[in-house]
C-alpha cells in the first residue's frame, strides 16, 4: 500500500489536496514519488537524516531540562512547496512590510511623525516593553534598523496568508532552513532537478553582504563578528553555523572590549577593531552599562561605541518596539502612512486589552480566542482558547486584568495543515512559515523559509520548545 | 586569532591527547595482568596504585571505591562521572571546547570529536566488558588518531593549529613523565615480582606509550629499565619521547611568534627553549644522578610552568578598562589539579535569548 493512500485532508485548508481531495498541481510530481516509496525504504532514509543531524551537532538545547540535554530538531521527510506566483505574492508583501517597519523605527527614533499625527496612538507605542528612550536621536547606518527579519505567516481555512507577527531582534531559525535543504538533497537527490526548486545556500553570503553595507566606513575591508551568549544558548548551534558559512570570528561579550569608544575583539596578537556585530542577544543583555546590569554576557561600554557611530550593530538596538504585539496591530497603518500603499498581506485581527472596550470583548470570548503576551516569543506566555481548561482561562483572566497593556488576543485561525509523517503513515498536521528578510542595500528573501510543524496531534503551536518540528520548503521556478 | 579560541583549541587537544593516554595505560596494565599469577588483592593495589597516581587522581579514587580492584580502576578512569580525568570526561571536555570553536576547525574535526562523544555516552562498564577491554580501549586510541590525523589533514597549518600542536605535545610529555615517575617508585623501591616481573612491567610501559618496536629495533636488546628510561625520556626521534615532545611544543611556540631558534620573545618560548636545551645536552647518567623521581618532578614542574606561561602569554586576557561588570576571566589551572571546564564554564550559561 502506498504511503499516502489513506491520508484524510480533514476540515481544513490542506497544502498538498485540495477539499475535493485532489493533490494539487504544484505537489503532483512529489505525491507520484512519495507513492512510489515504501515505508521501509522511507524509514531508511528518515533514520539516515535523523542520525546525520546527530552526528553533525545539530541540535538545540532543551532549557527546563537540566542535565542540558542537546536534541535534534524533528525534522519532516515531507516537503512544503509553494507555487511561484504564491509566493511572488508573499515576497513582495513581506518587501512592502520591511520598508514600513524600517521607516517606522526611524520615524519613531526621531522626529516620531506618525505619533504626533496620531495615526499609531503614542501610549501603545511608547509603552512598549523593548521601546529603547536611549535611541532617541541617534542616528543609525543607511538609516536601517532591522537587517534579519523572521516574520510569522499562517494560512486560515480558506488558505489566505496571514502575517502573524514580525520577529525583528534576533530571529533564529534560519540554519535549520539551510541544513533542512541540505538532507532532502542527499535523501532525495533526483527529486530536486525534476520538481524545480529555487536554492536557498546564498543566505549566508547575502547575510554577510548586509552585515558589510552597514559597517562604519573605513578603507579596509570591514571586520564582522557574531556575538553569541555562549555554547549553552539554545541556538548556538546555529551562531556557530552562520559565523562559520560567512568565515566570521564567533565571539562571546569576554571577547570584546571597548577602548575609546572603539570595540575590539581579544585575540593572541593583541586588541583587534571590530567594525560590524551581527548579535544574537537581546537589547537587555548587550552592555550592562546601560541595560540589565547583571548581565554577563554582554559588553561594557558597546552602547556608547555604537552612539557614536565606531561600530555597527545587526538588528540595531530597540528593534523589539516593533515586536511588540500591540504594536503589530499598527503595521497595516504604517504601510499606508509611510508608503502611501495597501498592504498586500493581511494582518490577524488583534484586540488589545488595554482598549476598555476590546478588552470586555477579551474576557467574554476567552474560549474562542488566543491570548498572546505582547512580548514574549517561543510559544510561551499564550493561551489557546478552544483548547484551554476553566482554570488556565481564571488563570489568564487575572493576567489580563492586571496588566491590560501586556496582553492581545485574536481569532484562533484554523491553521492550514500539511501531510506529515507519524510512525508508517502520513497525518496532517498544523504549519506555518516563516521567510527570512534581510535588508541592506535591498531587500531579499531566501526563497521559501522554514516551515513549522505542530507534530502533535490537534496542537497549533510550533515552537520547537512545544514540541514542534520542520520542513524544507519549496519554493518552485514554476506554478507545477 | 581570539585569546578564547586559542584557550579551546588547546584544551581541546590536550583532553583528546588525555583521553587516549588514560586508554593506553590502562590497556597496557590490564594485558600485563594476564601475564603474571592470579594476584590477592595487596598485589592488585600494587599493580593498580601506580596507575592511579600516574593520572593524579589517587585520593579521589578512594573517595568512591574500597577496594583497588581491575574492575574499579576501569570504571573510575573510564566512565566515572566525577572523575574529571575519566576518559568519558576527557572526550566531553575535549567536545565541549571543539564545540566552542566549532566554526574554527574543520567539520570533519567536529563530527569525529562529537562522533566519538555520542560513542562514549553510549559505554557502561558491561558493555566494555563483553566486547572486551582490549577492543575498548583500542577504539578510544583510534578515536584519538582519528582525530589527530584529521585534525592534521583538513585543518588550516596556521596559528590555530599550532595551538592544537601545543596542547598536544604539552599533555603528552607530560603523561609520560607520569607514566615513568609512578612506575618508577614501584620497580625501585619495591619489585613485586621476580625478575620477568619486573621486565614485564618495563615492557609494558613501553607499550603503553607505544614504544616498544620502536625501542627493539633502537637497541636491539632486551628490555631493560635504563634503557627504557633513556628512550621514553631523551630519544630524538621517538613521538612520544619527553625530549621529541618539548622539540615539537618548542618548535609550534615559535611558529607562533615567529621567533626564531635560539631567541625568545616571551616566557613560555624561554621555558620551553630551556626544556629543550636540557634534554639534548642531556644523558642517562644525569637523570640517575639527580635520580629518577626527583628528575620526573622536576621536568613536570617545568613543563607545568610552560603551560602557565602560555596562559598568560596568548590565553588569559586582563581586563583592560571598565569592566565593573565583566566575570572574572576564566583561569585554568594546570595539572595535578585538573581543570573541569565545566565548572569554569559555569559562568558562561546565559540567561537571554529563548529561540522563538
Amino acid at each position: 500500500m502506498a504511503l499516502l493512500d489513506k491520508y484524510k485532508p480533514g476540515d481544513f485548508f490542506d497544502e498538498m489536496f485540495s477539499a475535493e481531495g485532489q493533490v494539487r498541481p504544484h505537489y503532483a510530481a512529489l505525491f507520484e514519488r512519495f507513492q512510489n516509496l515504501d515505508q521501509e525504504e522511507f524509514d531508511a532514509r528518515r533514520t539516515a537524516v535523523d542520525a546525520a543531524f546527530l552526528r553533525q551537532g545539530i541540535t538545540f538545547t532543551v532549557y527546563s531540562d537540566e542535565q542540558g540535554t542537546e536534541r535534534i530538531f524533528p525534522f519532516d521527510l515531507m516537503p512544503r512547496i509553494i507555487p511561484s506566483a504564491e509566493w511572488n505574492k508573499i515576497e513582495a508583501g513581506l518587501i512592502q512590510r520591511m520598508r514600513a517597519l524600517n521607516l517606522f523605527l526611524k520615524d519613531l527614533y526621531s522626529c516620531q511623525r506618525i505619533l504626533k499625527e496620531k495615526v499609531v496612538p503614542a501610549e501603545d507605542v511608547l509603552s512598549a516593553k523593548h521601546y529603547r528612550p536611549e535611541m532617541v536621536g541617534v542616528p543609525v547606518p543607511k538609516d536601517i534598523y532591522i537587517h534579519i527579519c523572521g516574520s510569522d505567516m499562517v494560512r486560515d481555512r480558506e488558505g489566505t496568508y496571514f502575517v502573524l507577527e514580525d520577529n525583528g531582534r534576533c530571529p533564529s531559525g534560519v540554519s535549520y532552513l539551510l541544513e533542512n535543504r541540505v538532507a532532502m538533497k542527499r535523501a532525495f537527490p533526483n527529486l530536486f532537478s525534476s520538481v524545480g526548486v529555487r536554492p536557498v545556500d546564498h543566505y549566508t553570503q547575502d547575510l554577510l553582504t548586509v552585515l558589510q553595507y552597514i559597517a562604519p566606513p573605513s578603507t579596509k575591508p570591514p571586520t564582522v563578528v557574531l556575538l553569541t551568549p555562549g555554547i549553552y544558548n539554545s541556538a548556538y548551534f546555529e551562531h556557530s553555523f552562520l559565523a562559520r558559512q560567512m568565515g566570521i570570528q564567533i565571539v562571546e561579550g569576554q571577547d570584546l572590549v571597548v577602548q575609546d569608544k572603539t570595540v575590539y575583539m581579544r585575540t593572541t596578537k593583541g586588541l583587534e577593531k571590530v567594525n560590524t556585530i551581527y548579535r544574537r542577544l537581546d537589547d537587555d543583555f548587550l552592555d550592562p552599562k546601560v541595560f540589565r546590569k547583571d548581565s554577563i554576557l554582554g559588553v561594557p561600554g558597546l552602547v556608547e561605541a555604537y552612539r557614536a557611530g565606531n561600530v555597527s550593530l545587526a538588528n540595531a538596538i530597540g528593534t523589539g518596539v516593533a515586536d511588540d504585539k500591540v504594536v503589530y496591530k499598527y503595521v497595516p497603518d504604517m504601510i499606508r502612512f509611510y508608503l502611501s500603499e495597501e498592504p498586500i498581506l493581511a494582518n490577524v485581527p488583534t484586540y488589545l486589552a488595554s482598549n476598555p472596550k476590546e478588552c470586555e470583548y477579551i474576557i467574554s470570548h476567552l474560549e474562542e480566542l488566543v491570548v498572546k503576551s505582547a512580548n514574549e516569543s517561543g510559544g510561551y506566555g499564550m493561551l489557546v482558547g478552544p483548547a484551554s481548561t476553566a482554570t488556565q482561562r481564571a488563570e489568564f483572566k487575572k493576567l489580563i486584568l492586571e496588566n491590560p497593556r501586556n496582553f492581545i488576543a485574536q481569532p484562533t485561525l484554523n491553521l492550514s495543515r500539511h501531510p506529515s509523517y507519524m510512525d508508517g503513515h502520513f497525518e496532517g498536521r498544523h504549519v506555518d512559515l516563516r521567510p527570512y528578510i534581510l535588508c541592506g542595500e535591498k531587500i531579499s528573501i531566501v526563497p521559501g523559509g522554514l516551515t513549522r510543524v505542530a507534530l502533535r496531534k490537534g496542537s497549533l503551536v510550533v515552537n520547537s520548545s512545544q514540541g514542534g518540528g520542520s520542513k524544507d520548503t519549496w519554493v518552485l521556478y514554476g506554478d507545477s | 586569532m581570539l585569546s578564547r579560541v586559542a584557550d579551546s583549541l588547546y584544551w581541546m587537544s590536550r583532553y583528546a591527547e588525555r583521553a587516549e593516554n588514560i586508554a593506553r595505560i590502562l590497556d597496557v596494565n590490564l594485558q600485563l595482568m594476564l601475564d603474571l599469577p592470579k594476584l590477592d588483592p595487596k598485589e592488585q593495589k600494587a599493580l593498580w596504585g601506580p596507575v592511579l597516581r600516574s593520572t593524579g587522581d589517587h585520593e579521589d579514587f578512594y573517595k568512591h571505591y574500597k577496594e583497588t580492584t581491575s574492575e574499579n580502576v576501569i570504571d573510575f578512569l573510564t566512565l566515572h562521572s566525577k572523575n574529571s580525568n575519566s576518559i568519558i570526561n576527557c572526550i566531553t571536555t575535549a567536545r565541549e571546547n571543539a564545540r566552542h570553536v566549532r566554526e574554527q576547525i574543520s567539520l570533519e574535526m567536529w563530527e569525529e570529536i562529537n562522533r566519538a562523544y555520542l560513542w562514549m555516552k553510549n559505554q557502561t562498564l558491561k558493555k566494555i566488558q563483553r566486547q572486551g577491554p582490549y577492543e575498548f580501549f583500542t577504539a578510544v586510541k583510534n578515536a584519538s588518531h582519528l582525530f589527530q590525523g584529521i585534525t592534521d589533514g583538513t585543518m588550516t597549518h596556521g596559528e590555530d593549529w599550532d595551538f592544537i600542536q601545543v596542547g598536544k605535545y604539552l599533555e603528552r610529555a607530560d603523561m609520560t613523565t607520569r607514566i615513568l615517575d609512578a612506575n618508577d617508585e614501584i620497580f625501585i623501591k619495591a619489585p613485586t615480582h621476580t625478575q620477568t616481573g619486573g621486565t614485564l612491567q618495563w615492557s609494558a610501559i613501553l607499550r603503553s606509550c607505544s614504544s616498544h618496536d620502536a625501542y627493539r629495533k633502537f637497541y636491539v636488546a632486551q628490555v631493560e629499565p635504563d634503557k627504557v628510561v633513556e628512550f621514553l625520556i631523551l630519544n630524538e626521534f621517538f613521538p612520544r619521547s619527553i625530549r621529541f615532545c618539548s622539540q615539537a611544543l618548542n618548535d609550534a611556540l615559535r611558529r607562533i611568534s615567529g621567533c626564531k631558534e635560539e631567541h625568545f620573545t616571551n616566557l613560555a618560548e624561554k621555558l620551553a627553549g630551556r626544556v629543550v636545551a636540557e634534554l639534548n645536552y642531556s644523558a642517562l647518567e644525569d637523570i640517575k644522578t639527580v635520580g629518577m623521581h626527583q628528575y620526573m618532578d622536576e621536568l613536570q614542574i617545568k613543563l607545568n610552568a610552560i603551560g602557565e606561561a602560555i596562559f598568560q602569554t596568548y590565553l588569559f586576557s586582563p581586563p583592560l578598562n571598565i569592566p565593573e561588570h565583566k566575570p572574572e576571566p576564566e583561569f585554568k589551572p594546570e595539572p595535578p589539579q585538573k581543570p573541569t571546564p565545566k565548572q569554569s564554564q559555569t559562568q558562561r550559561i546565559p540567561k537571554a535569548a529563548k529561540v522563538a
